[in-house]
């Protein structure tokens, strides 16, 4: 089994590394030291440096500076094949398997054994594979094909597929994300055996439960630096929220208060199989309502459904009295809605295109005249939305993609709120954004809220939800389980909807 | 009893494996049940088309150029590129076949065949090294190289034409010449088809070739060598064609600069036809292979089933048609199924 | 960066301040150093070497003669432009001509007058646009294997309903017309029809709405249809459009060499293909130009035309074509490499690739 070779040295360690993107400082002075038969926590906020430091010690990327150990011995990865070769075995958040390859096949690809004439073994490889699931305790059968696997079964492979190869360490990204409670237990247990076969375990979450259940340290990183690192016994949630946002809490929102009206926005029993149950809700005008939940909870598909991006089967959508027609984002746009999508990169932005056209891609019908349009005419408007964001560019033909997180989000906002519409729905406000853009976001959220519109806003950071929302709605798989209003939610509240059934749950 | 994917038993008779198992063999055999079938109505209309003496070797003889440029096209495809210079350079290979007759007299039969699929191997090493090291689609420089090796050629060939008569007598015997009632080229066909569906069945190479079809940023990420087995496919698809070039001219004897004309469409339509998906990932050598046959055996059954073999194209745009439109509904009825199935666990 | 600043005080008042470019760079960059400018300045460069070089090429009758030719070519080029941009291909355009082709000349040979059966060819071919359309926006299949399939449905139907035989008796005014020249000017008379529908591509495309949301899908379908763009049905005009074109050009194929055959423009999606390429379109969709793609079409004529003057044989032509589409995209990947290594050095790019 993994061993550190002298007692005492960590099986990895990583001392100051810093990397940059050109101007962009993604980590400061990354610090990390993992022993073997231990379950370490890193915790951050978006944008604190923790996927770039794993994505450094994954061999994706090569540090600027720093030093980088492994079992006592300095490395350089070139490449990720390498630092498998290592022993380092990381499962992502979206799972890298080959769809239309067995479960068996994926978890040999490149290694299977081969037998005379280079000829697969087949029979060893299935006995091994069923071996690994024993061992890890559970049933998948090893020759369906991996697509449609649930991402449950997909980390478990995923997990296979290091134990496999024998992984020193086992790096798990935001692992629980898209788990429901059983399986979590099942992870758990997985991850509980893998550390008492002393191999190294590093575990990236948000969810402090979690990370207090199965963890013995947590490492704090924030804006790209080394915070701390403590044993789980010698510290508490709030402590480490504090060293994660660096001060307290309420400090953050600048909330204001606004004169809550009409209902404008009316969801009433939503319903996609598989997807969502049973959704209703209300936003009214000058009202901010939080999404809350933890991710895979289904928020996302919820607001892409009323959108209209995703289908929905049964169930109504009104703005101002009116029926919104499913599956059609442009009249839903029409009458009123705007969505700020979760993935800035690939939704909200077309990300190849320049700002000024991107600013501008909502309205280019209302801009043009006689049905043309020219650069000249979308620069006047983007020239307005920009400004009045403060998105900062040089020029409104720069390519979207070169601007950071925050200035992106802006561009995103601009476009939607060229729409001029009546209820704004947006996905993970300020995720990926550095602290002083998030503050003019939230900002922005509360000034139009005060204009008169009804505003959605999904988070999966609780102090946001909770600095911000007038209500709160929590979800769990697939449904809503409790709607708060601001005094009763608190972070216990929300949690406990987040963690458990409607039935169980105080509203 | 839950139907989670967590539990689902292992036991052979329900497990996914012979249920998909059994999917994939069902497209094979689908074909070859096709094909069975266009026979057997065919034979019924005028028994001579397979009883006769000529009847049943022409059969199996007249596909097995396409069944091997098939092979190598699927084996491309399967890495989700596509190779569109295999008539160009069956072309190519079948004028220099010619040329090696008349220009060397007394050259051994196995060196033409040599020469052939070696010319074709490095006229595919080019396609491969532009696609695999220059990072640009396949569609647009294997377009680029079908009309490149065309263009050489046309200019090679100019008008002349090569005749059955400046070749040997043993070389042209090849191309009707039977082995104990199959003839020599499907067996060489086969031969090909059972090396190369053995290769992607049983070896690590070729399993990476549907890794890297069916998530070419994951075999990246996997650190498979993806710029090495893009190569290799290319490579056989290249050799694929030049040895059809040394077969086709072997069994028509005359060569001119429009031997192997279209063929590439004929030889991706074989493939899609037996189950090789456009997009890489899935699929067999065995399919593309029957693809190729039954495409054949229609065409030269309609004219005996009263349909002038004009319509032959439209049939083959139905059959391409109706194969991907199948592949989808079947894809999509598998993933709603699955996500019920996790839904029932969740709900 | 850890301290919260304070709220910022609203905006000035007045917003229209001038605090944006418009553009990064000057007027002359922006046109000049484009892909497009290339092949064009290309092109300059081989009429010129070619006027001086091969005898009679410079005349107004070589002109009339390479225009004729490159008419159907050119046709299809423009709406296949936007097709290209949006991600999809369409290579049934070929077969398309055909089929118009045998059905314009059938429906005239059974007494129809020449403009109604064009206008029912023409109809053929929005049928024909309306399959792959549906098929690739409802069905949901990928437009490389739709279209590889209706290539050889359609040229099937084609060759089907006339065999090997072809209709050749067309009324002399129409087929004249097809071949006439403008006065002295060596210009035939389709140009016009050729130009006002370039024209109106390239309004389409550069000075619409409905463009900007062509290079939207082309560029991220994803991010258009969250941003309200239409992208199914954008799609499913691209190809009944382009199949409508495919029949124009049928016709007009048929009409300037007299003959309706069942394998008429076999092969001729390739040329297409290949001219819209190379004039700086991206088969990866998002990017490219009209002006570009007439630059595309008429290089490949151009080089045609006056090869077959000089008297070198046709396969050169090929050779030609090929390297330069070839090239065109080799050049572009060179490109977006030595950009992306000078925008972000010491970055590894996305996944997989060796840290450097």
């Amino acid at each position: 089994m993994a061993s550190a070779p002298a007692e005492g040295t960590p099986t990895l360690e990583l001392r100051d590394v810093s990397k940059a993107f050109g101007q962009v400082i993604a980590l400061r002075t990354g610090s990390l030291t993992l022993y073997s038969g231990s379950i370490h926590a890193l915790v951050g906020e978006n944008g604190a440096g923790k996927s770039t430091l794993v994505k450094i010690i994954a061999g994706l990327y090569h540090r600027d500076s720093g030093t980088f150990e492994l079992e006592g011995q300095p490395v350089e990865f070139k490449s990720t094949a390498e630092s498998k070769a290592a022993g380092i075995a990381v499962i992502y958040q979206e799972p890298t398997l080959f769809p239309d390859l067995t479960v068996t096949e994926n978890i040999f690809m490149g290694r299977q054994p081969v037998g005379r004439l280079g000829r697969i073994d087949r029979k060893v490889m299935r006995q091994e594979v069923r071996d690994l699931m024993a061992r890890l305790g559970v049933k998948i059968d090893p020759d369906r094909p991996a697509e449609g696997l649930s991402i449950a079964d997909q980390q478990i492979i995923e997990i296979a597929k290091a134990i496999s190869l024998d992984a020193k360490v086992l790096i798990m990204d935001e692992p629980t994300a898209a788990l429901s409670g059983v399986e979590v237990e099942r992870l758990f247990a997985v991850a509980r055996s893998l550390r008492d076969e002393d191999r190294a375990l590093l575990f990236i979450s948000h969810r402090f439960d979690e990370v207090f259940e199965l963890c013995d340290t947590i490492t704090v990183m924030r804006d790209g630096a080394y915070i701390s690192t403590d044993a789980t016994a010698d510290t508490s949630v709030p402590e480490i929220v504090r060293r994660m946002v660096g001060r307290d809490v309420n400090e953050l929102f600048p909330k204001q208060k606004a004169k809550i009206g009409e209902p404008l926005l009316v969801v009433e029993n939503l319903n996609m199989p598989g997807v969502f149950h049973d959704i209703s809700f209300t936003v009214r005008s000058g009202e901010i309502v939080g999404l809350a939940g933890l991710v895979g909870a289904g928020r996302s598909e919820v607001v892409r459904a009323v959108f209209g991006v995703d289908p929905y089967e049964t169930g109504t959508v009104t703005v101002d009295g009116k029926a919104v027609p499913p599956a059609s984002p442009s009249t839903a746009m029409r009458m009123g809605l705007a969505l700020v999508p979760e993935d800035r990169r690939k939704q909200g932005l077309v990300i190849d295109s320049t700002v000024g056209r991107n600013i501008t891609t909502a309205i280019r019908r209302l801009l043009a005249r006689f049905g043309l349009i020219t650069t000249g005419m979308e620069n006047e408007s983007a020239q307005v939305w920009a400004s009045r964001l403060e998105v900062k560019t040089r020029a409104l033909d720069a390519v979207a993609g070169t601007l950071s997180g925050g200035n992106q989000q802006k561009v995103v906002l601009g476009k939607w709120l060229a729409t001029k519409p009546r209820v704004l729905i947006i996905d993970e406000p300020t995720r990926g954004i550095d602290v002083g853009t998030k503050a003019e976001v939230h900002r922005m959220m509360s000034e139009l809220a005060g204009q008169g519109l009804g505003i959605l806003m999904i988070s999966s950071e609780l102090p946001e939800v909770l600095g911000m929302a007038d209500r709160v709605l929590v979800m769990r798989e697939g449904r809503i389980t409790a709607d708060l209003d601001r005094e009763a939610a608190n972070s216990e509240s929300v949690m406990f909807a987040a963690t458990h059934a409607a039935e169980e749950s105080y509203a | 009893m839950s139907t989670s994917t967590m539990f689902t038993p292992t036991e052979p008779g329900t497990t996914f494996s012979s249920r998909i198992g059994g999917l994939a063999r069902a497209r094979e055999t689908g074909i070859l049940l096709a094909l069975l079938l266009v026979i057997a109505v065919t034979t019924i209309k005028n028994p001579a088309f397979l009883f006769s003496s000529d009847g049943f070797r022409d059969l199996l003889l007249t596909p097995s150029i396409l069944v091997v440029v098939a092979i190598g096209e699927a084996m491309v495809i399967i890495t989700r590129n596509v190779d569109l210079s295999v008539g160009s350079i069956l072309g190519l290979s079948a004028y220099l076949t010619g040329r090696l007759f008349i220009d060397f007299p007394g050259i051994p039969i196995l060196v033409v065949f040599a020469i052939g699929i070696i010319f074709g191997a490095l006229l595919g090493l080019i396609n491969g090294a532009l696609v695999a090291f220059a990072r640009v689609p396949s569609l647009v420089i294997t377009l680029g190289t079908l009309y490149i090796y065309r263009g050489i050629n046309l200019a090679w060939t100019g008008s002349d034409r090569i005749d059955p008569s400046e070749m040997p007598a043993a070389f042209l015997r090849l191309g009707t010449q039977t082995i104990l009632g199959i003839p020599v080229l499907t067996l060489i066909a086969a031969a090909v088809l059972i090396v190369g569906a053995w290769y992607m069945k049983n070896t690590r190479g070729g399993r990476e070739f549907y890794a890297i079809g069916s998530d070419p940023s994951a075999a990246d990420l996997y650190g498979l060598k993806v710029t090495q087995r893009v190569l290799a496919a290319f490579l056989v698809s290249g050799a694929a064609a030049g040895l059809a070039g040394v077969l086709y001219a072997a069994r028509y004897g005359t060569v001119n600069a429009q031997a192997g004309l279209g063929l590439e469409l004929e030889a991706v339509g074989a493939a899609v036809i037996g189950g090789v998906a456009i997009f890489g990932g899935s699929g067999t050598l065995w399919g593309a292979a029957f693809g190729a046959v039954l495409l054949f055996t229609i065409n030269r059954a309609l004219p005996v089933l009263g349909i002038p073999d004009f319509w032959q194209r439209a049939v083959v745009g139905v059959l391409i048609i109706g194969a991907i439109v199948l592949d989808r509904i079947l894809a999509l009825r598998q993933s709603r199924k699955l996500i019920e199935a996790r839904d029932q666990d969740h709900g | 960066m850890a301290s919260v600043t304070a709220p910022a005080p609203a905006p000035a008042p007045d917003i229209k301040e001038q605090r944006y470019l418009d553009h990064g760079q000057p007027l002359w960059r922006r046109i000049l150093l484009t892909r497009e400018m290339a092949i064009i300045a290309l092109l300059i460069a081989v009429i010129i070497v070619a006027s001086a070089v091969v005898p009679r090429f410079g005349t107004t009758v070589t002109l009339g003669f390479l225009l004729l030719d490159v008419t159907p070519i050119l046709l299809i080029a423009l709406p296949m432009t936007l097709v290209i941009i949006t991600g999809e291909i369409d290579l049934s355009v070929a077969s398309m001509v055909g089929l118009s082709s045998v059905i314009f000349g059938v429906l005239h040979q059974a007494g129809l007058s020449i403009p109604i059966a064009a206008l029912l060819a023409l109809g053929v071919g929005a049928i024909g646009g309306t399959i792959n359309g549906l098929l690739v926006t409802a069905v949901g299949l990928p437009s490389l294997a739709v279209t590889i399939g209706t290539l050889a449905l359609y040229r099937g139907l084609a060759v089907g309903i006339l065999g090997t035989t072809a209709i050749t008796d067309f009324p002399r005014y129409w087929t004249q017309l097809a071949k006439d020249r403008m006065g002295d000017t060596g210009i035939p008379i389709v140009m016009i029809l050729v130009a006002i529908l370039a024209v109106i591509f390239a309004v389409v495309l550069h000075f619409t709405p409905f463009g900007r949301g062509i290079y939207a899908i082309g560029l991220s379908a994803e991010a258009a249809q969250f941003s309200g763009v239409r992208v199914k049905r954008t799609k499913l005009i691209l190809f009944v459009v382009i199949g409508i074109i495919s029949a124009l050009a049928g016709i007009y194929y048929t009409l300037r060499y007299g003959s309706s055959r069942g394998d008429n423009a076999t092969g001729m999606e390739l040329q297409v293909i290949a001219a819209v390429l190379l004039g700086g379109v991206s088969i990866f969709g998002g990017r490219g130009a009209i002006h570009g793609v007439i630059g595309g079409v008429l290089l490949i004529g151009v080089l045609a035309s006056a090869l077959r003057l000089a008297n070198v044989t046709s396969d050169v032509i090929n050779i030609i074509t090929g390297v330069l589409l070839v090239l065109s995209v080799v050049s572009s990947s060179v490109l977006a490499w030595v950009q992306s290594r000078r925008a972000r050095p010491g970055a590894a790019r996305g996944a997989g690739t060796s840290a450097k």
